[in-house]
C-alpha cells in the first residue's frame, strides 16, 4: 500500500485494575484506508479502539502502557491535549447517540464548543456533513426538529455527520451498523467507503461479511491479542494464522 | 364422576379468588385515598368561599387589598379582607429562596454526579440527607437566635422580616433542589456525555452544553418543587418573618405569609365567624397554589418525556 501511515500503536498494554485487556497490541492505520477491528466478544478491539482517541481514560483504574503515535507524536505523551485530539479522532458509537437537541444543533455542537458562531459558517457545516453522511435529504427540511424524532439508521448518520463536521483526520467507529436494520447499514456501508476519500476510518465489526465488503485492511483480536493482520483480502482468502482461519470460517466466535 | 368435572371446570379456581380479593382490596384503599382527597379539597373550598358567598366580599379585594382586619366593614358593609400583604410576602419568600438555592444547588448537583461522585456520595449526601431530617421549628429556632441578629446587624431593621424568611427557607429547600437536580442529572445517559467528548468538548463544555441542557426539564422540575416546598413550609416561616400584616416596605420590615397568618390566628378565631372563614379563604389559596404547583411539575415532565 502506497498510503502513508497515520497512526501506529506499539505495544499497547491496558490494564482495568489488574486485569489485562490488552497484551501489547501493535497496529499501524494508513491514510484514506478502512482497517476493520474484528474478533469475538470481549476480545478488546473496542477497548483497543478507545484508546486511539483516549476514550478509556474517563473509566477509573484503567492503566496504559505502550506508544500510539498520530502523525508521529504520541498521543499518551504527558503533555498531550486529550480535547484536540479527540477533534483529530472522531469517534461514532454503537448505539446512535445524538443529542436531545434539533438536527441543527446536534451536527454544529463540535463547531460551536470550538467557537464557531458565525452562521454561515454553520449553516455550510451542517449541508456538507450531513451530505457526506448520506442522511442531508432525508433531514433537509425538518433541521430543526429534535434528532430523536429520526429512526437509528438515520440517527446513527446524523451523529456521523456530527463527528465530520470537526473534520477530523480519522474516524473511530464502534460497530456503527451493529444497531441498524439491513438497509440502513448498507446505506452507512456505502457512506463509509465515500468517506475514505478524505477520512481515515478505524471501525470494529462483528459482521465479518461487513469487514470483508467495505475495508482494506483487517485486523484479528483474540484475547487481547492482535493475532493477525494484513490486506482484508488476504486475511479472508489466505490468512496466515490458524486461529484467524477457524474464526473468519466461523468454527468459533 | 362427570358432575365432579363440569363442577371444576365451572367454578372458579383458588387463584382467581384470591386474584380478586387482592384486586378488591387495592381499589378499596385507593378508593377511601381519592375519598379523602376529594373530601378534603371540598371541605376547604366550601369553608374557604363563606367569605365571598356569604359576606360578599369582592375576590378581586380579597386579592388586591391590603387591609385585613375581619371586624371592621367598608362603607358598603363589607368585612375588610384584603390578602395582598399575605400574598407578595409569601410570593416573595418563595421566588427568594429560590433563586438563591437554585444555583448552589444545581452546581452541588453537578459536582456530585459530574466532578466528583466519590466525595460526592461521601459528604455531600449525608449532609444533604441530614438538612431533610431537621425538623422546621429547629430550623425556626436557629433562624431567631441567628439569622434573626446577623440580618438585624448587617442590613438595619429589627431582623425579622422577608430577608430573613428568605435565608432560613433557602437552607431548608437546598437539600429538595439537591437531590432532586442530582436525580435529574444522573438521569442523562452517558453516551451524551461521550458523544461531546468525541467531538472535542471539554469537560465544562460538556456539562454545561450537553448534561445540563438535557437534563434541563428534571432541573425545572426540581425548581418548581422547592418552590412548592417554599410557598407551604409554615412554622419556620413564621418565627423569622415578624408576623405584621402590612403590605412589606422593604426585605427587613416585619411581613407575613399566608401560612404564617394561618398559623397564627387559626387557634384565635372562632369557629364559623366571618375572621375564621377568612382564615379559610387563605388555606384555599395555599391549596390552589400547591395544586398550580403541582400541575405545572406534570406539564414539565410530560414536556420532557415526549422529547
Amino acid at each position: 500500500m502506497a498510503n502513508k501511515t497515520i497512526l501506529s500503536a506499539s505495544d499497547v498494554h491496558l490494564f482495568y485494575g489488574q486485569k489485562e485487556a490488552l497484551k501489547g497490541v501493535s497496529l499501524d492505520c494508513y491514510e484514506n484506508e478502512i482497517t476493520a477491528l474484528i474478533g469475538p466478544s470481549g476480545c478488546g478491539k473496542s477497548t483497543f479502539l478507545r484508546t486511539l482517541n483516549r476514550m478509556n481514560d474517563l473509566i477509573p483504574n484503567v492503566t496504559i502502557t505502550g506508544n500510539i503515535l498520530l502523525d508521529g507524536k504520541n498521543i499518551y505523551a504527558p503533555n498531550t491535549d486529550t480535547v484536540e485530539l479527540r477533534k483529530q479522532v472522531g469517534m461514532v458509537f454503537q448505539q446512535p447517540n445524538p443529542f436531545p437537541f434539533s438536527i441543527y444543533d446536534n451536527v454544529t455542537f463540535g463547531l460551536k464548543i470550538a467557537g464557531i458562531t458565525d452562521r454561515a459558517v454553520l449553516d455550510e457545516a451542517v449541508e456538507t456533513s450531513l451530505k457526506a453522511a448520506a442522511v442531508w435529504d432525508d433531514v433537509k427540511d425538518k433541521l430543526n426538529e429534535s434528532a430523536l424524532a429520526l429512526s437509528g439508521g438515520q440517527q446513527q448518520r446524523v451523529c456521523i455527520a456530527r463527528v465530520i463536521a470537526v473534520k477530523p483526520d480519522i474516524i473511530l467507529m464502534d460497530e456503527p451498523t451493529s444497531a441498524l436494520d439491513p438497509i440502513s447499514s448498507s446505506k452507512v456501508e456505502n457512506m463509509m467507503m465515500e468517506l475514505k476519500q478524505d477520512y481515515t476510518i478505524i471501525t470494529v465489526t462483528h459482521n465479518m461479511q461487513q469487514a470483508s465488503r467495505i475495508s482494506d485492511r483487517t485486523a484479528f483480536f483474540l484475547n487481547g491479542e492482535l493475532i493477525e493482520v494484513d490486506e482484508t483480502k488476504k486475511i479472508f482468502l489466505d490468512p496466515k494464522n490458524k486461529q484467524t482461519e477457524d474464526y473468519i470460517s466461523g468454527k468459533f466466535g | 364422576m362427570h358432575d365432579s368435572i363440569k363442577e371444576s371446570l365451572t367454578m372458579r379456581s383458588t387463584s382467581a379468588k384470591r386474584e380478586f380479593r387482592g384486586k378488591f382490596l387495592a381499589m378499596f384503599c385507593t378508593t377511601i385515598i381519592i375519598i379523602l382527597v376529594l373530601s378534603l379539597i371540598g371541605f376547604i373550598a366550601s369553608k374557604g368561599i363563606t367569605i365571598f358567598v356569604s359576606d360578599k366580599v369582592n375576590i378581586i379585594d380579597f386579592l388586591t387589598h391590603s387591609i385585613w382586619s375581619a371586624d371592621k366593614t367598608d362603607s358598603q358593609g363589607r368585612p375588610l379582607l384584603g390578602a395582598l400583604p399575605m400574598i407578595m410576602g409569601s410570593f416573595s419568600v418563595t421566588f427568594l429562596a429560590t433563586i438563591i438555592a437554585t444555583p448552589f444547588a444545581i452546581a452541588a448537583a453537578v459536582f456530585m454526579t459530574e466532578i466528583s461522585p466519590k466525595l460526592g456520595k461521601k459528604v455531600l449526601q449525608p449532609v444533604i440527607e441530614l438538612l431533610v431530617g431537621i425538623p422546621s421549628v429547629v430550623y425556626g429556632f436557629i433562624g431567631v437566635s441567628v439569622v434573626i441578629p446577623f440580618v438585624r446587624n448587617t442590613f438595619g431593621g429589627s431582623g425579622f422580616g422577608i430577608l430573613a424568611g428568605t435565608f432560613v427557607l433557602f437552607v431548608m429547600i437546598l437539600p429538595t433542589i439537591t437531590s432532586m437536580s442530582i436525580d435529574a442529572l444522573k438521569a442523562v445517559p452517558r453516551h451524551y456525555r461521550e458523544a461531546a467528548l468525541a467531538v472535542g468538548a471539554t469537560r465544562w463544555q460538556t456539562i454545561s452544553r450537553v448534561v445540563l441542557r438535557a437534563g434541563a426539564p428534571g432541573l425545572f422540575t426540581a425548581v418548581v418543587f422547592g418552590m412548592a416546598r417554599a410557598f407551604g413550609e409554615a412554622l419556620a416561616v413564621q418565627m423569622v418573618i415578624g408576623n405584621a400584616m402590612l403590605l412589606p416596605q422593604n426585605l427587613v420590615s416585619p411581613a407575613s405569609t399566608l401560612t404564617s397568618v394561618l398559623t397564627m390566628n387559626m387557634g384565635n378565631t372562632v369557629m364559623g365567624t366571618t375572621a375564621n372563614n377568612a382564615l379559610w379563604s387563605l388555606a384555599l389559596l395555599l391549596l390552589l397554589m400547591s395544586l398550580l404547583f403541582n400541575t405545572v411539575i406534570k406539564y414539565i415532565a410530560k414536556k420532557g418525556t415526549l422529547k
